[in-house]
């Protein structure tokens, strides 16, 4: 306390300095500020001091006062080096400050406030007015404020003591009711490195962590990593707090408290289990910097947790692969080691065929998008993610993003390329098609030259080598001499790795020996050297033009490669090595050390091969070397003569001389300079440098087994199981009654959202529990679709769970969910089996709900409202029946977004809702089938038909479905989903239809171009025909850049509708509007398997594609009233082209028996809707 | 994250410099600067340079280095990427990023790096954020404020930051609703001595300007989006929308901004709108040489070259250029022997010519490589991939707003090789 006490009277001591200088200072105080009293007279002593200041005086309101100029800097300098000990200057200079910060005038404080930090940005100290500063932390003038802050942070940390002044205000500021001067209280208060304060900020980041705005806890996870840093034993604390925020559910938290976790506890991979799946679905609408962060992190992370999507496929693909890698002999030798681990890990992968987890899917899925990103780091970042995780054949999708990125900044370029150069290396198939890409420009930087370079080197092979080589020719002709030395090694490397072109590249090479500029040529000298090593014998020619060579060149490096080339190959030009040699021995005194030490060198091997006509060169040479100044040169000679010339005390080794010298030495490896860089994770630090930064996590090898998936289960407490379109309102918000909720949801969030989070990973990850590898695909490519139902579906099932299980209380322990779900798993097997769509199944759900409601007094509709009254009552305690009502008035509002709901009631405004998300989601989907050629079962649900057979299209198969999907560009027409499969060896080009042949009337939207499909893949699209309400075929011809083929799609008649909803009222007046000849009715025997509600509705609306009308929506308000003795089943559809309606009635009577009965304008249409139903109903 | 930034001029002055963490010594720059000796042209500087303690990547931009210092490990393209959008912002508010006018504006600069960052994680970047907080200077104001004593901080508190939407501020009011989108496409080109293209490509950007009240979600469909091969987006843009129908559908940023660019592949055929016919020799002795460039249309669309204008980079040898232009005026500048003829409008009856001869140093070797050309030209009223705008629709607001398209082709890095 009493240093508090203290600290408060520092800065009235400052005033009371000020003070008494004020007196003298008066008269220029008001003269200083040019702006308040221009006509007044400045003093000589002030302008000769701070022309600076004035400067920015002047130019701080007006930003036209730039006059000043660098001449006032350096000026300047002088007196600021010496950091205040002219004591002359210094104290006056800022006295006028401090008088202008103690002023009323909060003008005058701006001023005074502006000058201080611009001399702070100059690197100027400014310390010395810290006390004066420090009063104006509570001025209410708010740029003045964030001013103070600003010189706060700069220099809390030298003034601790007079820091600690300023807290109370940030205290006071964090009880705020305004969100916003709470986080930036928060935000300067973690950002004074003031030790003292350590508890005060672990409190108040601890409080912001819970609060009710998600900018404040962005704040707090921003908060974390600077108090860690401030005292990193606060370690375990800060570790629980990021735990609580990475449970956040705002996109604005997420990438903040991803980058505190990177900072403070990268290593606790566990805390991210459970939000794994949050993460993986947030993304998309997380703000660019914070994707980075996390993706990163979740690349990190799914190394630790899923299998190598790669390990069936390695030992096939490296196994031809290492034939054809270039990277000559030593490759081989870590092959057999690979080869090993290889032939481990395919009998680990025979055992159990590899599956891909469906978490480790979602990842890829919705990082693929944010190749899109206008963000460079954005798009690497999911690039290295694809790199490293997914599989091969899907690793392909990034390529066009990076290049897309060489049209970016220089330095982007330099990272990129650098990146792509490592990529290369290991997958070079996937930048082949982008070579011209590569290609280089005059006016390139150097550096991003000699990058591009690398990644043509890396991408030379047999049959695009010509072009390479044609482009590199170019390149030796360029002004820039350090990359015409690159372009030669770059001919080297490629020439030792294709046999077919080394021996072009060495006559192109020996050309350029006769260049004018000797860089060019000694650098030619020295690849050419490696090449001839390789195969030397053929080549006497060119060692024999290249020993002349050493009369003009005076490169040493140049001059060495050609010594010993002379020197090892002298077999193969005996005459004239000896004449080298002596002509070296000439000059040998002038020559540098690497040349001497070659000269030696051939002198040692020309004795050993020729000592008749060389021996006493020999002699002399070592004589000469003797006496060098050069203590290596001197030892070189001593050891080789000792070696080779016999003497009586020579011992063992000179018999081996011969082997010394002339051993078959291996030709040399030319490799990329970023051959295994990938062991870093790409894009990082470390990749660049090729070194550990500090701080760098490495990058996990895939671990042997998965790691138990349920650990990322995430149990959801029921209140939060909100139903699907609610999330997608609120998805954001962690409680309901968030006052600030709107700022974050209101209408216009971005479509991009998908908003399944909980409810589709449990289901998700329940699939890949059970182990078996279809039922996981099917739950992948419908996940996409139908988590938007899941919710529903879940809850469904809970409900009738609960009944079964004799009504459990609402609050059910953990192990009762765990059963429950497994009970659940079971039945959505049983479901998805039976039910042939997607939408139907959800359709089928709302049926089953109501057939129960019918059934049971309709208790389970109740069950509906009380969830959603729970989910607007953040507590999960059971609601009175009697707030039901209300209730459910105020969900039905939220509907309203999506489609307007004649009447409240519950069965039908699902299925509308469904629709209308499923078409939210086609895009979804179709992107994702692009993605995931492996796990593609196309629509499943839905009925497919071939249009193209596989062998028929020669590798190219084509499916197609009736999506029951509205086609957008014309509602008149009925969406086709085609699906195409490569399953060729070759690569399908340019897919597109050409001459419909169509039925009067008839329309066709034809199917965006596929440019491109690589054999292996799969891909989607959606046509859209016009069947002028008929059931006559389509015909075009499927083009691919080499075939047509003829194909044909003809509807079948229950997808000519689409499904609209009537009430019970107005289907029975539209009925009694078709009567007599518009109306067909046939009498039938259910099939046996077909006599509940459920099945019937199922049945019908696969075949037809119409919806149901709800029954008995008169008796909703009073649920206990029994349901009707003979259930009749509704439903109602308009044909897509003309809109007639079209009307089906099903009575059930006792056994099984049952009527028909289809109304409907168009005669034909409804004859033939009574066989297709008769045939639906009664198989 | 990002520990300090330093501004630098060319000459090698720090004039600015801002710490998010503890200072760093300005010292740290030396390994910059000696980096910056052994390159030949600034944009040589290693934009990633490894000191004992930090890491420092810079970029440079508007003749300026921003140079940050680095402790521990970051994605590279994540700090360069931020700086870009520093010098962007700059730009932004200032009209130009340079020297004079940062120093000029210093506390607004201070002010911006301060919201941009928080230690060392991008805080703010959106300039309609940064706009609400810190207005930009104009004239008008600082007459306005220097009279009031006012600031350039905004009053209200940025809302913008809160929202799910952080490139749009609330509130717009315009009282003439209008969207202006630029198509302008570049011709990325290199066409060899024989005139035949090595490899050409076209890339687009659209160009936004959008001045409209309230929350239109306006959507923006193209005659061929098939064209379009690679692309990537503002934030704003709806990726699943693209992905599934082909059209860009978003609530827009308040203002100019960029909305897509995208890459028409280069397996397509790219029309060259010019050819150039040149040669360029050194004789081996008497030190001179020739030059002779005629420039002609090739496939303009029926629409006019203009702006034409050629660029080559001279070798070192070469002293002065003694040349007749039919049209046109030529400048060779000795310092930087660059050769600038200027063409302007491409007539094609009369195809513009550049002879003459070349002085090159006494004595020195003939000069082997022969300098290559780059060409610039821009032609009006069209899109050189035949990309179209068919429609913009608005949704979510009452008025009817202007709409207008405008398309422009420029030459991106068009090079004549010789």
């Amino acid at each position: 306390m009493t240093t508090m006490q203290k600290l408060l009277q520092l800065p009235v001591n400052a005033v009371n300095i000020v003070k008494t200088v004020q007196s003298q200072v008066q008269g220029q105080e008001e003269d200083k500020s040019p702006v308040l009293t221009p006509d007044g007279g400045q003093q000589a002593w002030y302008n000769a001091l701070q022309p600076d200041e004035l400067r920015h005086l002047r130019s701080g309101g007006s930003g036209g006062g730039g006059g000043g100029g660098g001449g006032g800097d350096k000026e300047e300098k002088a007196p600021l080096e010496e950091g205040g000990s002219s004591l002359q200057s210094q104290p006056l200079r800022h006295d006028d400050l401090k008088e202008m910060l103690d002023s009323n005038k909060d003008s005058l404080k701006l001023e005074a406030m502006k000058r201080i930090v611009a001399m702070i940005a100059r690197g100027k100290n400014a310390s010395d007015l810290f006390p004066a500063v420090v009063k104006n932390v509570a001025c209410k003038n708010i740029e003045v404020k964030k001013l103070v802050y600003v010189y706060l942070v700069r220099y809390a940390e030298e003034q601790q003591d007079l820091a600690l002044l300023s807290i109370s205000t940030f205290q006071r500021g964090l009880k705020d009711p305004n969100q916003l001067i709470r986080a930036s209280a928060l935000r300067v208060l973690s950002s004074i490195r003031v030790t003292i304060i350590v508890p005060i900020m672990m409190l108040a980041i601890k409080e912001a962590a819970s609060d009710m705005s998600p900018y404040v806890r962005k704040t707090a996870a921003h908060a974390i990593p600077k108090l860690y840093s401030l005292d990193p034993e606060q370690k375990d604390q800060l570790i629980e707090v990021i735990e609580k925020l990475l449970a956040d559910k705002t996109t604005l938290v997420a990438g903040s408290v991803v980058m505190a976790f990177e900072e403070v506890c990268p290593e606790r991979i566990d805390l991210i289990h459970k939000n794994y799946r949050k993460l993986c679905n947030l993304l998309i609408d997380v703000e660019e910097w914070g994707q980075v962060v996390i993706i990163n992190m979740l690349t990190r992370y799914a190394r630790t947790q899923f299998l190598n999507p790669n390990i069936n496929e390695s030992l096939l693909e490296e196994g031809s692969s290492s034939d054809k890698t270039f990277y000559g002999s030593e490759e081989d030798e870590d092959d057999e080691e690979e080869k090993e681990k290889k032939a481990e890990a395919v009998a680990i992968a025979k055992r159990k065929p590899y599956v891909m987890d469906p978490d480790h899917r979602l990842l890829l899925r919705n990082t693929k998008p944010l190749l899109q990103s206008r963000n460079a780091a954005v798009v690497m970042a999911v690039a290295q993610l694809y790199f490293h995780l997914a599989p091969k054949a899907e690793v392909g999708v990034i390529a066009k993003a990076l290049v897309r990125l060489l049209r970016s900044h220089s330095e982007v370029q330099y990272v990129v390329l650098q990146n792509v150069a490592t990529m290369t290396i290991k997958r070079r198939g996937m930048f082949e098609p982008y070579l011209k890409s590569f290609y280089i420009r005059s006016t390139d930087p150097t550096q991003i030259k000699i990058l591009k370079l690398e990644v043509l080197t890396n991408l030379a092979n047999e049959t695009n080598i010509s072009t390479i080589l044609r482009e590199f020719q170019t390149y030796i002709k360029s002004m820039d001499k350090d990359f015409v030395a690159a372009t030669i090694q770059a001919i080297g490397r490629c020439a030792t790795n294709i046999g077919e072109v080394r021996d072009t590249c060495l006559n192109g090479l020996v050309q350029l020996l006769s260049n004018r500029d000797e860089l060019v040529v000694a650098e030619s000298v020295v690849v050419i050297k490696k090449l001839l090593q390789m195969q030397p014998e053929k080549h006497s020619d060119i060692i024999k033009h290249m020993a002349k060579l050493t009369d003009n060149i005076q490169v040493p490096m140049a001059r060495a490669s050609i010594l010993w080339l002379i020197g090892e190959y002298c077999e193969h030009v005996p005459k004239i090595a000896p004449d080298v040699l002596r002509k070296m021995a000439k000059s040998f005194t002038n020559e540098e050390d690497i040349v001497k030490l070659q000269i030696i060198n051939l002198a040692a091997k020309l004795y050993l091969t020729n000592s008749k006509q060389t021996k006493l060169l020999t002699q002399y040479v070592l004589n000469l070397a003797k006496y060098d100044q050069n203590y290596d040169i001197r030892d070189r000679a001593r050891f080789i003569r000792q070696l080779i010339v016999p003497t009586e005390k020579s011992g063992a080794l000179s018999k081996y001389a011969k082997k010394l010298f002339l051993a078959l030495k291996p030709a040399p490896v030319l490799e990329s300079p970023f051959k295994d860089r990938d062991h870093f994770q790409l894009g990082s630090l470390s990749h660049l440098l090729n070194a550990k930064a500090g701080g760098y996590q490495e990058l996990p090898d895939w671990p042997e087994a998965a790691p138990d998936p349920s650990v990322r289960n995430v149990e959801v407490p029921e209140w939060t199981k909100c139903s699907s379109r609610e999330k997608r309102k609120e998805k954001k918000v962690e409680k309901p009654f968030y006052s600030d909720s709107e700022g974050e949801s209101g209408p216009t969030e971005s479509a991009d959202s998908e908003s399944d989070s909980a409810s589709s990973s449990e289901r998700s990850s329940g699939s890949s529990d059970s182990g078996s590898g279809s039922e996981s695909e099917e739950s992948e490519e419908a996940s996409d679709s139908e988590e938007e139902e899941e919710d529903e579906e879940e809850k469904d099932k809970k409900k009738k769970k609960k009944k079964k299980e004799t009504k459990k209380p609402r609050q059910q322990s953990e192990s009762e969910q765990t059963s429950d779900e497994e009970e659940k798993k079971r039945e959505r097997k049983s479901k998805q089996c039976k039910s042939d769509s997607e939408s139907e199944s959800e359709e089928e759900e709302s049926e089953s709900e109501s057939s129960q409601s019918e059934s049971e007094e309709s208790e389970s509709e109740a069950e509906v409202k009380k969830k959603k009254a729970a989910e607007s009552k953040p507590p999960p305690k059971p609601v009175k029946k009697e707030s039901k009502k209300e209730k459910k008035e105020m969900s039905l509002l939220d509907l309203d977004d999506f489609e307007p709901a004649p009447s409240p009631q519950v069965t039908p405004v699902n299925t509308f809702l469904s629709n209308s998300l499923v078409t939210d989601l086609e895009g979804l989907s179709l992107s994702d089938t692009v993605l995931s050629p492996a796990t593609i079962s196309p629509s499943s649900a839905l009925k497919n038909y071939e249009l193209l057979h596989r062998i028929t299209g020669e590798g190219l198969s084509v499916e197609y479905c009736f999506s029951r999907q509205p086609f957008s560009p014309d509602g008149n027409m009925v969406a086709v989903q085609m699906q195409f499969t490569n399953s060729a060896t070759a690569d399908a080009k340019s897919l597109h239809m050409e001459d419909v042949k169509l039925q009067s009337g008839m329309r066709v939207k034809e199917f965006p171009e596929i440019e491109l499909l690589p054999a292996g893949e799969t891909a989607t699209a959606v046509m859209g025909i016009d069947f002028c309400d008929s059931t006559q075929a389509a015909n075009f011809q499927l083009c691919t850049h080499t075939r047509k083929f003829f194909v044909s799609i003809q509807p079948p008649v229950g997808e000519l509708m689409r499904p609209v909803f009537l009430t019970e009222n107005e289907f029975k007046k539209e009925q009694g509007q078709l009567m007599g000849m518009n109306e067909i009715t046939e009498k039938l025997t259910l099939d046996a398997k077909c006599r509940n509600e459920h099945s019937i509705v199922q049945r019908v609306t696969t075949a037809v594609n119409v919806s149901r009308v709800p029954c008995g929506s008169d008796k909703e308000c009073s649920p206990p009233v029994p349901p009707p003795a003979a259930p009749v089943h509704r439903f109602a559809g308009r044909t897509v082209t003309s809109g007639s309606l079209v009307l089906i009635t099903v009575v059930t009577k006792e056994e099984g028996a049952a009527q028909l009965t289809v109304n409907c304008e168009k005669m034909l249409i409804g004859t033939m809707l009574v066989k297709d139903v008769l045939l639906a109903l009664t198989q | 994250m990002i520990h300090s930034l330093f501004l630098i001029n060319r000459s090698g002055d720090i004039f600015l410099e801002k710490h998010w963490k503890s200072v760093i010594s300005r010292s740290v720059c030396d390994y910059f600067f000696e980096a910056k000796e052994k390159a030949v042209e600034p944009e040589d500087v290693p934009p990633v340079l490894q000191t004992p303690h930090h890491y420092l990547i810079s970029i440079f931009r508007g003749k300026l280095f921003f140079l940050s210092v680095i402790q521990t490990e970051i994605p590279p393209l994540f700090v360069i990427e931020f700086l870009h959008r520093v010098a962007d912002t700059m730009q932004d508010y200032f009209g130009e990023c340079s020297e004079s006018v940062l120093k000029d504006n210093v506390v607004t600069v201070y002010e911006l790096l301060e919201e941009m960052l928080d230690n060392g994680f991008p805080l703010a970047t959106e300039s309609n954020v940064l706009k609400e907080m810190i207005r930009p200077p104009t004239i008008l104001r600082s007459v306005v404020n220097t009279l009031t004593g006012g600031s350039n901080v905004g009053g209200t508190l940025p809302t913008g930051q809160l929202s799910n939407i952080p490139w749009r501020r609330a509130g717009v009011k315009y009282t003439n609703n209008e969207a202006y989108f630029d198509v302008i496409e570049e011709i990325d080109a290199i066409v060899d001595k024989s005139g035949s293209t090595v490899f050409a490509e076209i890339q687009g950007v659209i160009e936004a300007c959008v001045r409209l009240s309230g929350m239109p979600d306006l959507t923006l469909s193209f005659m061929n989006p098939r064209l379009l091969d690679d692309v990537s987006f503002h934030p704003c843009v709806r990726y699943k929308r693209w992905e599934s129908e082909r059209v860009l559908s978003f609530i827009p940023p308040d203002g100019n901004f960029i909305l897509m660019n995208y890459h028409v592949s280069s397996q397509n055929l790219v029309a060259i709108p010019v050819y150039a016919k040149q040669s360029i020799s050194f004789f081996e002795t008497g030190s001179c040489g020739r030059l002779d460039i005629t420039i002609g249309p090739k496939q303009a669309m029926g629409k006019t070259v203009e702006s034409l204008m050629v660029r080559i980079h001279m070798p070192k040898a070469v002293l002065s250029a003694n040349l007749t232009a039919t049209q046109g005026n030529y400048t060779y500048d000795l310092a930087t022997k660059v050769l600038v003829w200027d063409i302007g409008k491409l007539n094609p009856q009369k195809l513009p010519n550049l002879r003459g001869s070349l002085t090159t140093q006494a004595g020195a070797p003939k000069p082997e490589d022969n300098p290559s050309l780059n060409i610039e030209f821009k032609i009006q009223q069209l899109a050189i991939s035949g990309l179209k705008v068919s429609r913009l629709d608005m949704h979510g607001e009452k008025y009817k707003p202007f709409k207008g398209v405008k398309y422009l082709t420029k030459a991106g890095k068009f090079q004549v090789r010789t």
